[in-house]
Formats: C-alpha cells, structure tokens, sequence
C-alpha cells in the first residue's frame, strides 16, 4: 500500500483568490442597477472590482477558525472574572462610570457597524468588498454581544447600566454617538466605508481601544481589558481594510479624489468631535491613569497620522480640514466635556466627580499650557461648593450643534476664554454649529442635517415626556418628567458620585475601606 | 521617514513573536504598557514565519498572528512566509 501523501494546501495568495473571486454573477432578467441601486450615485467610478485586495488575505475558513480560538479565550476570561468576583478588584468605583459610557454610547455603535457593514455588502458589486463587509458585519455583531455579555457582570452590582438600549435612543448625550452613525449608515456604501473604515477606524479608532484598554488592564479590570483587546484584534482586520479601501477608490478613477477628500474632511471631524467622550474617559474616568489624552492625541493621531497623510499626498489627498484645530483642541476638549458632564449630571445615568487634589496635579502636569489657568479653578470652585452642601445641578437646557449634536462648549481655536459659536440661515431658518467644520458639513448638505433629531429642541417641543403627560397642569416639573421618559432611576442612576449608592455598597463590599475621592 | 508599528497583548503567545520581531528587526523597539506590547520601527518592518518557528520549537501559520493582534499601521503584505508593514511603494 502507498503511503498516504499529505496534499499541499493552497498558499495564502491563491487560497485568498480561489475564496473571493468568481462567486459572483451577471444577472440576466433583471438589470443589474436594479439589484445594486447604490453603487453608482455617489459619483464613485469602479473599472475594475478584481484590483480590490485584503492584504491579510483572509478568508471564510480561515476566519471563523482564528474567532472561534479568540471566543474561547475571552468566554473563558468572563466566566473566571464573575467567579471570582473580579468587579470588587477594581481600582475604586468610580472607574465603573467609564463601563457605563462604554456600554450606554460604545456598544450600540457596534450594533449600528454590524448594520451597516450587512448593508455596505449587499450593495458593491465587487465580490472582495463584499467578503470584506461580511466578516466586518460579523465582527461587529460579535463585539456587540461580547460586551454585553462582559458587562452584564457588573450591571449585576452597578447602577446605571440597565436601560442601555432605551437610553441610546432617548437620552440628550447619547444622540452625539448615535446621530455619528446614523449618518454614516445613510450615506452610500462608498462614504460609508470612507467614513466608518478609513476616518474612524484608521485614524481614530486606536484611541479608543488601545489606551484605553491598557487603563482598564491598570485599574484592575480583566474581563474588560480582555474584550477589549479581543475586539481590537478584529480591529487591526478593519484598519487595513480602512486604507486599502482608500487607495483602491482613489486608484480606480481620478474624479474620484475630490468626493473622497470631502468625505474625508467631513468625517475626520464627526469622528473627532465624536471622541471628546472618550478624552474626558482617559483624563477624569480612570482612576489609575496610563496616558493622558493629550499624549494619546500625540501617539496615534499626530504621529500615525501624519506618516498616513504624508502617504496619500501623491494621490492629491491632502490632511483633513479640521486636523489643525483638533490638534489645537488637544490641551482643552477633555476638560470642556467633563465640565459639561458634570453641570448636566442630574440629568445623565453616570457619576460625575471633582478630581482629588493627587489628580488635579496629575493634571496639571500633563497639561501645564492649560489646567492650571482654564480648568482647575472651576473644578476647585465646584468641590468647595459641593462641601458647602451646594453640589452645582445645572438644570437649564444647553444649546446644540446641529451636526455634532454636543453643547456649544467648545472654545474658539486659539482663544481658550471664549466659546465658539457660528451659525447660518437655510429655507428661513437658522441653524447653530459648534465649529467652521460642522458648519461646512451642513453647506454642503443641509436637506440631510436640517432633520437632525436634536434632544433639547425635542424636550422644548415636549416629544420627551411620558405617554399623558400634561405640562400645563401647576407644579409641572419638566427635568422630572424628561427623566421619567428616559426611565433614569433618579438618585441612583444620576447625581455625584460622592452621593452614590454604587460607592456606598463597593465601600461595604470591601469591608469600609474608603477610597481616595472628592470632595 | 515615518514610523510603522505593531502591537500585541502582552501574554506568553505574545512573547516568542515579539523576541523573534525584534531579532529580525534590529531598529524596532517594544514600548510596555499595562496588558500592552508596541513596536515602533522606521519606514519597516517584518514578521519572519521561520524565525518563529524555530522560537517556538512547531510550525506557526502567520494568520495566528490575528489572536494576539491588537493594532498596526502602515501598509501590508502578507504571504506565507512573511508579513511586511511599510510605508514603500
């Protein structure tokens, strides 16, 4: 008998073309703009699909061998981390407030890129694209489910975590994250990629995920740090699909660079703007801190980027618009937003503090152009009020940038005392914006954003208000009935943390140990 | 000339790949932070399939580079032997 020779596998390369190529067809009894209507009316022209690659040229088989290996790893991490009551062994409680916004503003975005990437598939007509969008689409889902499933653990011992969903649709904050990606997933699949794989995820996505992660790992937080990383490796997946796809549409057809720099512009700027939430995280969420967002800023955006944009110069790409100013903006937007969340935080499902003196000089230090003049007094103005018995609610509504959705906290580039406001009129109406670059999103296109859902406008028009309410009727409080609507557990869910249920029972927890906190 | 990264978790799948990274890549650094591993190098960098190999004393089929990846930059390509970031053209 012969012996049994081992047939040679494919290599990479051919495997990756005997996957990805000819499993498409021509349609014949029906015209083939009918089956993909949305290919061709972003002005994107495509002449050859078969010039699209993966450069980790993975495929199908591949791909759920290497997710399944990550799943277990991660499932088996979670189950350790419930056992061994992992959630009493973080730093202290009030890191559990970054959870909180990660689970109420993060996770559901995860869900929409699901959506969108099932979407942005069925709608190429290039079958590498839309092998790609597949396994992203189902990434997606995946990062979804397992933080869920991660920080269900906590919501298990932790206020403010229990409505996620009900709150992303409802709640004033969570429409900055929520109208970000929206507004990508109705774009055409070409700006969506654009916006979502290459601004997002290849320019700004390393922030959130990477330093972040690691001040989870730092404060203590295992099964966090570990879906975290676990999701960031699918990441790494979509990154590169971010720049490949750049360079393939910019490749394809030279009328296509002007429709992509304007994408680019106007999505490296939503993504921005986007990740003040997760500046304010790193600077005054963490109680163990790794880096602050100033040198994170530094690390993955001005250094990473700039070797990126110096790159796609010879296709007469040049930076983003907006790249100077949120280089500027660098030494003040974490500081502007936690100022915000802590005036408004009757009326938010987290704990908001003032930072203790050890951390105000961390501040300080990490932020020696700014803190000190701009920052701190504020901060030791509202400690000392709160000492007094007069914690500062502000209970008065802010107003909004139309395209970004956040309060008009933002200062004036280069004049950190003022706040910058612009404006202009469409069809009768005026409209706010927080900045030129969200102002110049809507120029360009203002029959999408005069839509905006914007969540004070609608509390002002009473859209936010439980089923039967009657706001004429005497004594009608309107903060009560809002929070009501957004089924906020008041004086759980909201409030300072020195208040909190959640630093009473983790106190408890720990058998009465106090921790460092203010005032 | 810029710079292209790569990082990891930091675990002990990790640690063969990153001695062997820094073996074939005399000019790259590794950067510690907390659960974290980073590579800096100038303009490029190269993953040695043989090189881990012979770390780890089996065969290693480079995608499983995916299970402890946590970010790169710069452009890749990959075949079986080799993964190569750069910023050439």
């Amino acid at each position: 008998m012969d012996t049994a020779v081992k047939k040679k596998k494919l290599g990479l390369k051919p495997r990756y073309r005997a996957m990805t190529r000819g499993l498409d067809w021509q349609t014949s009894y029906q015209d083939m703009d009918k089956i993909f209507p949305y290919d061709k009316y972003e002005g994107i022209k495509i002449h050859d699909w078969d010039k699209w690659e993966d450069p980790f040229r993975l495929t199908m088989d591949a791909y759920w061998k290497y997710q399944g290996e990550k799943e277990k790893k991660l499932y088996a991490v979670i189950d350790a981390f419930a056992q061994n009551n992992g959630q009493l062994g973080v730093a202290d409680a009030r890191y559990v407030n970054a959870l909180k916004l990660f689970i109420q503003g993060v996770s559901p975005l995860e869900y929409c890129a699901h959506r969108g990437f099932a979407h942005a598939g069925r709608h190429f007509t290039g079958v590498g694209a839309r092998v790609a969008s597949q396994m992203q689409s189902i990434d997606e889902l995946r990062h979804y489910q397992t933080q869920v499933h991660t920080i269900s653990n906590y919501n298990k011992y932790f206020n403010g975590m229990h409505k996620n969903i009900h709150w992303f649709d409802r709640v004033w904050y969570l429409s900055v994250p929520k109208s970000f990606f929206e507004d990508a997933m109705t774009g055409g699949p070409f700006e969506f990629l654009t916006a979502v794989s290459f601004s997002f995820e290849y320019v700004l996505t390393n922030l959130l995920f990477v330093p972040f992660m690691s001040g989870a790992a730092h404060n203590g937080d295992m099964a966090t740090v570990t879906f975290g990383f676990s999701a960031q490796s699918d990441e790494s997946r979509h990154m590169t699909l971010g720049i490949e796809c750049i360079k393939f549409i910019l490749e394809q057809d030279p009328a296509n660079v002007p429709i992509v720099q304007r994408w680019i512009d106007k999505w490296f700027w939503r993504g921005y703007r986007l990740l003040s939430l997760v500046a304010m995280m790193q600077d005054y969420m963490l109680p163990k801190r790794v880096m602050s967002w100033k040198e994170a800023w530094e690390m993955y955006a001005e250094s990473n980027g700039g070797a990126l944009f110096k790159d796609l110069a010879r296709y007469g790409i040049r930076p983003p618009k907006g790249w100077e100013d949120a280089c500027e903006g660098k030494d003040h937007i974490s500081h502007q937003a936690w100022n915000t969340f802590y005036n408004y935080n009757a009326a938010a499902p987290f704990h908001t503090w003032t930072p203790n003196a050890e951390e105000m000089d961390w501040l300080s230090e990490k932020y020696p152009d700014t803190f000190d003049q701009y920052y701190k007094p504020r901060f030791e103005y509202f400690g000392k009020k709160h000492k007094e018995g007069e914690r500062f609610y502000n209970t008065t509504l802010p107003m909004l940038c139309q395209i970004c959705q956040i309060p008009m906290v933002f200062h004036e580039p280069g004049d950190p005392g003022a706040i910058c406001y612009r404006e202009t009129d469409h069809d009768g109406d005026k409209y706010h914006f927080c900045s030129d670059h969200c102002k110049e999103i809507f120029t360009n296109e203002p029959e999408k954003y005069v839509q905006s859902w914007l969540p004070v406008h609608q509390i002002y028009q009473g859209n936010c208000f439980p089923e039967g309410t009657d706001p004429t009727v005497e004594g009608f409080d309107p903060l009560a009935a809002v929070l009501d609507y957004y089924e906020i557990e008041v004086g759980r869910d909201n409030f300072d943390f020195a208040d909190s249920e959640d630093r009473k029972n983790f106190r408890e927890w720990n058998g009465g140990v106090e921790e460092e906190v203010s005032p | 000339m810029s710079n292209v990264f790569i990082a990891f978790q930091a675990n002990e799948e990790s640690r063969p790949i990153v001695d062997s990274i820094l073996a074939d890549n005399p000019a790259a650094e590794a950067v510690y932070s907390p659960g974290l591993v980073k590579i800096d190098a100038p303009n490029r960098l190269v993953v040695n399939r043989e090189t881990i190999e012979e770390e780890i004393g089996r065969d290693f089929d480079l995608q499983e580079l995916h299970i402890n990846l946590v970010t790169l930059s710069g452009h890749i390509d990959e075949d079986d032997d080799q993964l190569t970031l750069s910023w050439d053209h």
